[in-house]
């Protein structure tokens, strides 16, 4: 281990996370592959090693024998710093080598929060943070996640981003990428070749146009590039790799337990959601494969937990031969299985039943809005009378904990759908007071809101955001309805709901506002440690940009959106004929198994939608 | 053969692992290789483990202790082979065995270390060291859960030769490992509390073997 590192280590906060060595590490001799990947996760250790997509790329890419990929996070503040000090360089954990050394740095970007971090990584690799300044083919910086499903802010740091699923595109870049190499290709040769791969957008060919309005206006297209990029899938989730070797952390993570993903895509199509409509079309593995894979998965690492992924849980067709298959297992050892985004009906509780025999755990349900109207106009489809007979059975087999989830500022919001929050909490206060089997041991009810944030490729995508004013008088309403003292209130800080607005439908101009923000300082912004608004207002300034264009602006119907260079196959129609449903009083609830809306996904995939 | 103790080394990138997550590495490394540990009792069941003198961050060793007992009943040379390969980089498990005597028993820890200098040359600091430690009685300052108090850290040292080595000063000991518990750390403290200008700049230390009252090897 190198000197410097070993006395540092000692000084700071949870070292056994910059060290690497974990059981089920990939270690790969050097001098045998021609490739070395740096897999980069723009947040700290807990985070990343807590993510789902982070642990089944780098069991893919590192499968292909010349490639080795390793692992790199954010370091904390502490350690951040003493890097700093002793001037280390950004290392990779299995090797320790400096990421210099790697052919590419790729990352995965999840969330908006994250940007300034990796240009923040960037810079503690000593890599230039904008691609202009990277005039050789290596070291290449690619990105994928999430995010990067609008990669217009990021687009001048950037050499290609990846969208949609990685487990084919990725591999199929980085054997061009090992050819270029190989072959001593100049970047653009390479860029050329790169952007004919499905999936893979290269910015450098996308020049955007803009208005005096400041709205954007077209892209010019360069270098036969194609007009449009279509993100990627895997067609048959049951036949693509999924690790069930993963690395088990030495130390605590987020979630400290192992992920079994049910399905990809989601049959609800609420409207706010940008990961219903972007994951899909709805493809399920079956559950034979899936009882196996959990057990081999807790066999290979000894994880006392087990969690059952997806977006909607309760949409699994065969949930409960699912819990059953993997209860045999996990019962006789102890072990933990859970399942999180349950809807709130009583074929949940059925399930909930199933698998907390002992230990009842709280229960959390997501109305997201507190009236039936609103519920309908976001195509939430879950009734009052769904969550408080959900309640009723909960209380009634022995549970006292209930979290509601809700959003403030959705759009067509009034001041009733807000009190109808506080109403709603009062209700199952009361199916408490009326079913509970034990009122000695009490009960609490914890309401949370946060701030809307309109998210691109959703049907909301064209709508503004509430102003940060708008969010406090809101909560202001709400914290003084709910008057029971068994009901807590927590709420958001509409400043970071309002940043992650503006970079989450931001354009290519974006990029100067976060390359400010790391210039001043700013990293691991995700952290409310960290986070400062007054640095973005400021970052914001300096750029001669205006974040109430980007957050509070409703966007025509007809206006060109900066993430219209990429076809998630959820066609626009589609979305907004969603959005106009929204408005409309008339109920208009869509739902992929009662009648396909023809949104335009299962093209992707020859036709096939499990929906 | 209800009680089984199994000897471990803790050296490389895994020193950086803390006490509370060495005990969920350990258990987890227990259930790769389903050997079934016997669970306590209650609500909250939790494998019954547990890991004589907890060992700092940082640290290396070759004689770590871990006491566990089983649901069924298995060979002990059985359990290494099979908890060997199920270890992360930098544990080795040495041996596992029935025990017989209780970790009470531990009196003395033998450590080794090396005290580097940056600016200062190591045979300069030598003789120093030499006299420092040779004084009748080493009174420091501790923390401890009552506040700060003086203690005299001399009685719990019962030998330390130094000698020049590659990268600094090398440090062979013995020392008091229970009632009183000397870390290892703390000679480096009484340096730096005592006489500044002989402290070295950072100070590393590995346990090499732990023994009774009566300097035979425990087991």
């Amino acid at each position: 281990m190198d000197k410097r590192l070993e006395r540092i280590l000692p000084k700071v906060q949870k070292p056994a996370r910059y060290t690497g060595g974990e059981f089920n590490q990939i270690i790969k001799d050097k001098s045998s592959v021609s490739l070395r990947v740096a897999f980069c996760f723009p947040d700290v250790y807990e985070i990343g090693m807590s993510n789902l997509g982070m642990s089944i790329l780098y069991s893919t890419m590192n499968s292909l024998p010349y490639v080795w990929c390793e692992r790199v996070f954010a370091p904390w503040g502490d350690m951040y710093e003493e890097m700093k000090n002793a001037t280390i360089p950004l290392y990779a954990l299995e090797s320790g080598d400096p990421i210099s050394e790697h052919d590419v740095l790729a990352f995965s970007i999840g969330y908006e929060m994250a940007y300034s971090t990796v240009l923040d990584m960037m810079s503690m690799a000593g890599i230039p943070i904008r691609r202009s300044e990277r005039k050789a083919l290596l070291p290449l910086v690619i990105a994928g996640g999430t995010a990067a499903l609008n990669p217009e802010p990021m687009a001048d740091f950037i050499d290609i981003f990846l969208l949609g699923e990685g487990e084919e595109m990725n591999n199929e870049l980085l054997a061009l990428i090992n050819t270029a190499k190989a072959e001593g290709w100049d970047k653009l040769r390479f860029l050329k070749e790169a952007s004919k791969i499905g999936g893979i957008y290269v910015p450098e060919f996308y020049k955007p146009v803009y208005f005096d309005s400041g709205v954007l206006s077209h892209f010019e297209v360069l270098e036969g590039a194609p007009q449009r990029v279509r993100k990627r899938i895997v067609t048959d989730l049951d036949n693509v790799p999924f690790p069930i070797n993963p690395i088990v952390p030495s130390t605590e993570v987020v979630h400290d337990r192992v992920n079994l993903e049910l399905f990809r895509g989601c049959i609800r199509g609420c409207r706010f959601c940008q990961a219903g409509h972007t994951y899909r079309p709805i493809r399920e593995k079956s559950v034979d494969l899936l009882i196996e894979q959990g057990k081999a998965l807790l066999k290979n690492t000894g994880c006392q937990d087990i969690t059952l992924l997806s977006l909607s849980s309760s949409d699994y067709r065969k949930l409960p031969e699912l819990c059953d298959g993997l209860l045999e297992y996990c019962e006789p050892r102890s072990i933990g299985l859970s399942l999180p985004s349950l809807r709130a009906d009583n074929f949940s509780i059925e399930i909930m039943h199933r698998i907390q025999k002992t230990r009842k755990s709280g229960l959390t349900f997501a109305p997201e809005a507190g009236s039936q109207r609103l519920r309908d106009a976001i195509n939430k489809n879950v009734s009052e009378e769904d969550l408080l007979n959900t309640c009723r059975l909960a209380f009634e087999g022995g549970w006292n904990t209930v979290k509601l989830y809700f959003m403030l500022g959705l759009p067509t919001e009034t001041e009733e759908d807000i009190l109808g929050i506080a109403e709603l909490a009062n209700q199952v206060l009361h199916t408490w007071r009326l079913y509970s089997k034990n009122k000695n041991r009490g009960v609490r009810i914890t309401v949370s809101t946060s701030c809307f944030v309109p998210k691109p490729h959703s049907p909301f995508q064209w709508e503004r955001q509430n102003t940060m004013e708008e969010y406090i008088s809101k909560v202001e309403l709400l914290r003084k309805a709910i008057t029971a003292k068994n009901v807590v209130y927590n709420w958001h800080d509409p400043q970071t709901s309002y940043i992650e607005a503006t970079l989450s439908r931001g354009d290519r101009r974006m990029g100067k506002v976060i390359e400010n923000v790391w210039r001043s300082g700013g990293r691991l912004e995700a952290w409310s440690d960290y986070f400062s608004f007054e640095r973005w207002m400021k970052a914001f300034r300096d750029a001669g940009l205006s974040p109430e264009f980007y957050a509070h602006r409703e966007r025509g119907k007809d206006e060109v959106l900066p993430w219209d260079i990429v076809d998630v196959g959820v066609g626009r129609e589609h979305l907004w004929r969603e959005r106009e449903y929204s408005r409309s009083a008339e109920k208009h609830i869509t739902d992929c198994r009662q009648s396909c809306a023809g949104c335009g996904a299962r093209s992707l995939s020859g036709g096939r939608c499990d929906g | 053969m209800d009680k089984l103790r199994m000897k471990f080394s803790k050296t490389g990138r895994a020193v950086y692992i803390s006490h509370l997550d060495l005990m969920r590495t350990i258990t987890r490394a227990f259930m790769r290789s389903e050997i079934p540990l016997k669970y306590s009792e209650g609500f909250n069941p939790h494998p019954n483990i547990s890991i004589a003198l907890p060992l700092s961050v940082g640290c290396e060793s070759v004689c770590e202790i871990m006491d566990f007992r089983l649901r069924t009943e298995l060979e002990p040379e059985d359990i290494l082979t099979a908890l060997r390969v199920q270890m992360p980089e930098g544990i080795e498990v040495l041996d596992v065995y029935a025990s017989e005597r209780k970790v009470k028993d531990i009196k003395w820890l033998s450590v080794s270390g090396v005290f580097e200098y940056d600016e200062r040359s190591a045979e300069d600091m030598l003789p120093e060291l030499e006299r420092f430690f040779a004084s009748e009685s080493i009174v420091i300052s501790k923390r401890t859960k009552r506040g700060v108090s003086d203690t005299d850290i001399k009685p719990a040292i019962k030998s330390l030769d130094f000698g020049v080595c590659d990268g600094g000063v090398a440090l062979n000991a013995v020392i008091s490992a229970q009632e009183p518990t000397l870390n290892p750390e703390l000679l480096v403290s009484a340096l730096t509390q005592l006489e500044p200008k002989i402290a070295p700049d950072f100070a590393k230390f590995r346990r090499i073997q732990v023994f009774d009252a009566e300097m035979q090897v425990f087991r």
